[in-house]
């Protein structure tokens, strides 16, 4: 792939002003499919969680999951959105195997959910509203697995595989309206909005959110404004790029800057940007070009005739929104609230976009201090050096386990952050990683004492100084026997083993 | 948004039929390019006969926009019934060797199909 050449991004912020918009898509985790009872279930043996429906077979008729059409509504209800009266199903049509039916069935002209906001913090602590145009009901794709050509990408490919599992999977699609004024927060906006979307979706219980796994996924748009002197009119919208393919919360903050210096280059040199989607590679940190997209796609889109309208009663409505679970601005208030943690503290998960693994990891049953240490530490650290979100790395549920076994004495510090790599290194669980790796602690007293008492023999001037009420002197032979037990003693009680046998 | 919705459709414009911008603009050429598409093969003569046959179908709908009125509502589901859903329970699904008997080619698990040159949608 061409390097594209890239504006320093102060200097990009400086000329343009950065325009955004987002479609989110949220898998839910309903027992079935949107449209026929094959299990929601993907990732098992290739086109065995299909019925007739999901093969787009003659015959077949889709019916509606009320299951997926209440998480929609509660969805929607969180986004601040109105609920429509009536809403309707309508065909996509294109011409792509991801799909057998060669159409998708989505929503068009009647969203179930429409007109809402989302209130987002920034790092700062700054509130920042994104409004919300709609968010509608669809079907998910097929999996197609590219063979043969050189690159594995779809041009030049030779054949392709498809497997239907995911064919049908329920979707809700989150379609923001036109965000002006994020300046130069826009990559961390980005970053702040998906993350409150998976907390919103998590706090629901509707979707499993995981970015990695797809259950998540963002589509950006952005396009530049030239920024006008004080006075002049404003500058017309400049044209806006999609990029997809972005699976984690780094890269959607990475692929909104790329694209911002990308889009400033072309812009300063007199060039056009072209309206088309673009990939976001994570490996090179780039976006390459895609298909050219217009406004005019035209997908002949027309009411589904198979299905019915979806008419809502202002009874389940207003059942669904009783049983909303506190919006994530006054959630993030409690919960600061509830962990005593400090503002600095508190800004630190919300930053981390942590915050769903850190409640989680409470649920299990640490504490909150403990939790957010090894979440915004050590977790965000490895998760860091090696380029991916912290969520992906371990489970809240092993989190919780390893902090239990720090807190029983059976770990220090130091011994569970080797078991945490082998946890994220596939190992097992922390007991087994402990297990396997032999790395708790010697709580055996007679093992530590005979280790002391060698080196205080092979030190008698040691020993000498710390009769003599030198105490500070006990240091040489704390060391000694804890690389003799490799680490594995707590520290304070060698030391307390320590002074006692050089008194005895 | 804005972005990826495209503009709201009038119901007429919704309703049009496939591969035309006026009714009765239905080519050859249109034809054998949907039928490309659609993976269907066709012939010089199977072209011709659908053209003509495609071109009547939508001359006929085309009459349906002479007769309705602007206050006519648009219609999508002439039968009065909404809300008809399913209990979210699994049920039966086909085995792997029933999903892939119809395919014209698989490899034991997956549908084999042929390369596009696009991109999903």
């Amino acid at each position: 792939m061409a390097k594209a050449e890239l504006m320093d991004y102060d200097r990009a912020i400086e000329l343009f002003e950065p325009v955004l918009g987002f479609e989110v898509h949220v898998e839910l985790n309903t027992k079935t499919k949107m449209f026929s009872d094959a299990p929601n279930f993907f990732g098992g043996e290739p086109n065995t969680n299909v019925t007739p429906v999901d093969l787009g077979l003659p015959g077949s008729l889709p019916v509606v999951n009320e299951q997926a059409v209440k998480y929609s509504i509660s969805l929607g209800l969180a986004l601040g959105c109105s609920i429509a009266p009536s809403s309707r199903f309508a065909r996509k049509n294109y011409f792509y195997p991801d799909l057998a039916k060669n159409y998708q069935i989505s929503q068009f002209d009647e969203p179930i959910a429409f007109g809402g906001s989302v209130e987002v913090e920034l790092a700062d602590g700054r509130l920042f509203t994104v409004p919300i145009e709609r968010a509608h009901m669809e079907e998910d794709a097929g999996k197609l697995t590219h063979v043969g050509g050189a690159t594995g990408r779809i041009q030049g490919a030779e054949y392709s595989l498809v497997d239907y599992n995911r064919a049908g999977v329920p979707l809700v699609e989150i379609v923001t309206d036109i965000i002006y004024g994020a300046e130069a927060d826009a990559p961390e906006l980005a970053k702040a909005y998906v993350s409150t979307i998976r907390d919103i979706v998590v706090s629901l219980g509707i979707s499993d959110a995981k970015m990695e796994r797809g259950n998540l996924r963002c589509d950006a748009n952005i396009s530049l404004r030239r920024r006008t002197a004080p006075g002049e009119p404003p500058a017309k919208l400049g044209t806006r790029t999609e990029t997809k393919n972005v699976n984690s919360l780094r890269s959607v903050e990475r692929a909104i800057r790329y694209e911002i210096q990308r889009q400033a280059a072309i812009l300063e040199k007199g060039g056009t940007i072209i309206q088309e989607t673009r990939h976001w590679h994570e490996d090179t940190g780039q976006t390459s070009a895609g298909r050219p997209k217009s406004d005019a796609d035209d997908y002949r889109y027309f009411p589904e005739p198979d299905l019915l309208p979806v008419e809502p009663s202002a009874e389940l409505i207003a059942e669904l929104r009783a049983a909303l679970p506190e919006a994530p601005a006054i959630r993030r208030r409690r919960l600061k609230a509830d962990w005593g943690f400090t503002d600095l503290e508190f800004q630190d998960v919300v930053n981390s976009g942590l915050l769903t693994e850190i409640v989680e990891t409470t649920a299990a049953g640490a504490s909150a201090q403990a939790a957010r240490k090894w979440w915004t530490g050590e977790i965000a650290r490895i998760a860091n050096s090696r380029g991916v979100d912290a969520s992906t790395l371990v489970t809240p549920m092993h989190v919780s386990e390893l902090v239990a076994l720090v807190e029983a004495g059976t770990l220090t510090d130091r011994l569970a952050r080797q078991v945490l790599e082998g946890v994220i290194d596939g190992e097992g669980t922390p007991d087994e990683v402990v297990a396997g790796r032999g790395l708790a602690v010697v709580s055996d007293d007679g093992a530590l004492i005979a280790a002391i008492d060698e080196a205080l023999a092979s030190q008698p001037d040691v020993l000498a100084k710390i009769r003599d009420g030198k105490v500070q002197a006990a240091g040489a032979v704390i060391g000694a026997v804890m690389k003799a037990m490799r680490g594995q003693a707590d520290a304070a009680r060698v030391r307390e083993l320590v002074l006692e046998r050089a008194s005895a | 948004m804005s972005f990826e919705t495209p503009p709201t459709v009038s119901t007429s414009a919704n309703s049009r039929p496939a591969g035309s911008g006026e009714p009765g603009e239905i080519t050859t050429e249109q034809v054998a390019h949907l039928a490309g598409l659609a993976r269907i093969h066709l012939t010089p003569d199977e072209i011709t006969k659908l053209t003509g046959e495609l071109a009547a179908i939508v001359e006929n709908v085309a009459k349906v926009t002479e007769v309705a009125t602007p206050d006519v509502p648009a219609t999508s589901h002439p039968i009065p019934l909404t809300n008809v859903f399913r209990q979210d329970v699994v049920g039966l699904t086909l085995t792997q060797e029933q999903a892939l008997s119809g395919a014209p080619e698989h490899d034991g698990s997956r549908f084999r199909v042929s390369a596009i040159l696009g991109e999903e949608q």
